[in-house]
This record gives C-alpha cells, structure tokens and sequence, in this order.
C-alpha cells in the first residue's frame, strides 16, 4: 500500500503567462457547428480582469482562453448533451469552467447552463444545491450569434462557484 | 484504502490580504459543494490537441543560440494521491529569464531580455509518471506588492491529471532563496506547504560538467486511472 501524500498546494498562474498558455487554435475545441461562448469576467469592484485564463469543457471538448484587456474572453466548442447523474438522476447539459488568474491563489470552478433547457436546467441536481436567487449566474444568456456568460469573481452578482 | 484527507490539507485560501491582488478577486459567498463522486471525480479537461514535441521539453534549445544564465535540470514525478504514477499527462511550464524578466509583453521589470530564451516548456510524463525539463534558473523579481517586494525565484507549473479535481497550476521554488520567507504568496500555504512547493537539489540528476540537477514531485488529487491488468 502506498503512502498517502499531501497533494502539492496551489499558487497564482500569476500575470505572466500569456506568452505560455494558451496555445494558438486553444479556444476553438473543434467539433460540428460549435457554440461560440463569449463573456467578460469582473472583480469585486465591477473591474475588468485582465489576466485570466478560463478553461471550457465537457467530454473529449476542451477550450481556453484568456481575457483581454477589458476582461473578454471567447470560445467556440459543441452543445454538450444532457448526462446521467447520480441515482438514476440526468445532469442537464453544461460545460464545466475553471478560472485561473492573478489573485486567485487557487482556482475557481464554476459551470455553464444553457439558457434553452429550463425544464432539464430545473431538475439538475448541482443547480438544486444553489440559492434559487444565485442560479442564474449559471446560466448563459443568448446575445447575437453567440451565447453570453460573465464571472463575476466577488460582489453583489458574484458567480456561483463549486467548491474544489 | 482512503484516508481523512483534511490533516494533509495545504491549500492556500482565496482571500489572503498579504497578497493584494486577492482581496478584490476571491469570492465572498461560501463555495457550493457537490457530492465527491460526481463531481470531484468525473473525468477533468482533455487535452490531447495540445501538440508536444520532445524537443519542447528544452527550454535551452529554442532559438539559434544558448540562453544566458546557470543551466539546470529539473525533474521529477507526477503522482496520484495514492502514490501511483500518473502517466501520460501534459506538463506545461513558464518561468523569467536568468535575469527575472519574463518575455510576456506585460513585464515591465527594467531588466534585459534574453533573444535566445522564450521560457515556456512542455512535456507529458512517462510510464514511471516523469517528467524532465532542461532550463536556465530563473532571477527573482520586483513585484509592486509591497513596497521593496521580490518573487523568489520560480517555474510554474501546470498539470492536468486524470479527473476534475486532479487539475493543478503552481509554482516550484528553490532551496535556500533568502527571498522564500518574505514571499506572501508562498506564505499563503504555511509552512508545510512551502517544502511541498520547493524543489530539491540533487547530485544524481546532476550531469557532470553540464548542469545542476533538481528533483520536485507533484502529487494531484484523486486516483490515477489504472490499467485493467495491474
């Protein structure tokens, strides 16, 4: 039986590492007729963060992208189907987020519901653990062509956040 | 068998006044917690478009010329928190230039730019889970934290795993930096969690009449997957 060991803690991908990740091509994951996600992510004080990278995912789909310097960022990747949960339950289709930045010691996980399936959105079991009043932070919004979903890190619309 | 996880538990908080940058950036409402097996543990990002070429693995060997600056190697493990080996895995690494300076257009460090030294790397670890990277060691640099603030010198590292919570991205530091006590993001993980984070110097991978060799482990959450037949 091998020792346990503590897993190695976390620290800050910090404000440098534009020139490192994401590779060219990272926020478009591929796929047929893709969605494109796009959004701006906001500190406590309403401020745009300029040095974040958000990884977008579900399945073998996998995109990142980091933001500008208003806080944008963009991704194309494919709809997600709708999974099996726990106890026979179905997970309505989301895409699973993680947000690194400068001042994020560790990073968050959040997740992207889609605005066009509220009847599977209100039987979901992780949405069913959130403040009703919080759930829409969870859900993107259609704007245009594309789907629209912000993160607010901290303040009065703080993003629901999972905790890791 | 698993163990109560919260004793060997060194995860740095999100609000850590020390380091500025976080008190306008963690979230203030509780994190919601979803049940370990279907959250924690389902499958994490795939990253298999991402290309990697062994020579990727040389941060020495990216331009015409050598960088500046004391080669070194830097090797080690990723392991599950089982002990076992996570094999395969992407590896990725982004450091400063011998003199503290990143080439990230953002860095504006007066301190000069190496043309031969880009400072970024990637690798995917073998059967045993290893990994081994050559590189110049990084300077330390001044950051507007505090007044007179420096990083002690590091690599960051980013490690994706098998499952959700098997994704990783930190730092590795190295012994005997007088700057490594002073630090607050470091100071973040307490004490027990800086040696977690600090690399150790060692005469094995050291390569004769080359470069100084250092060994680091990274240990993920979460079990490796494992083959069928083990």
């Amino acid at each position: 039986m091998a020792e346990r060991s503590a897993p190695t803690p976390s620290q800050t991908v910090g404000p440098f590492f534009g020139f490192a990740l994401p590779f060219p091509g990272d926020a478009d994951a591929g796929g047929v007729a893709p969605l494109r996600i796009e959004g701006r992510v906001f500190d406590g004080a309403g401020a745009a963060v300029p040095d974040a990278i958000l990884e977008i995912w579900h399945g073998d789909a996998f995109a990142r992208s980091a933001t500008d310097a208003t806080g944008r960022y963009r991704v194309s990747i494919s709809k997600p189907r709708a999974t099996p949960g726990p106890n026979g339950i179905t997970a309505a289709p989301h895409l699973d987020v993680s947000v690194f930045a400068r001042g994020l010691l560790r990073h968050l996980a959040t997740r992207i519901y889609f605005p066009d399936e509220g009847q599977a959105n209100a039987a979901d079991p992780a949405l069913a653990r959130v403040d009703p009043a919080r759930q829409a932070t969870l859900v993107a919004r259609p704007e245009g062509e594309a789907l629209r979903f912000d993160i607010h890190l901290q303040g009065a619309s703080e993003t629901v956040f999972f905790a890791l | 068998m698993r163990t109560e996880a919260a004793a060997l538990e060194f995860e740095p908080p999100y609000l850590h006044p020390a380091y500025r940058a976080t008190v306008l950036r963690a979230p203030r409402a509780p994190l919601i917690r979803l049940p370990e097996e279907w959250f924690h543990r389902t499958p994490g990002p795939a990253f298999g478009r991402i290309p990697v070429r062994e020579s990727d693995a040389d941060l020495t060997r990216q331009h015409r010329g050598e960088p500046l600056g004391e080669r070194i190697i830097v090797s080690g493990r990723v392991l599950d928190s089982d002990g076992r080996p996570v094999r395969e895995t992407l590896v990725e690494v982004w450091q400063a230039n011998a003199a503290g300076r990143y080439i990230d257009p953002v860095d504006q460090h007066p301190a000069p730019l190496d043309p031969n030294f880009t400072g970024a790397g990637r690798c995917v670890t073998d059967a045993q889970g290893e990994f081994r990277f050559v590189t110049v060691k990084p300077g330390a640099y001044p950051w507007r934290n505090t007044e007179n603030g420096w990083r002690p010198a590091h690599i960051h590292f980013s490690v994706f795993g098998s499952q959700l919570d098997s994704r990783l991205i930190t730092q590795m530091y190295f012994p005997g930096d007088p700057l490594i006590p002073l630090d607050p993001i470091l100071g973040s993980v307490g004490e027990r969690g800086r040696g977690l984070l600090t690399c150790r110097f060692d005469l094995g991978t050291t390569r004769p009449e080359w470069a100084l060799g250092y060994r680091w482990d990274i240990v993920l959450r979460g079990r490796a997957s494992t083959p069928r037949d083990v």
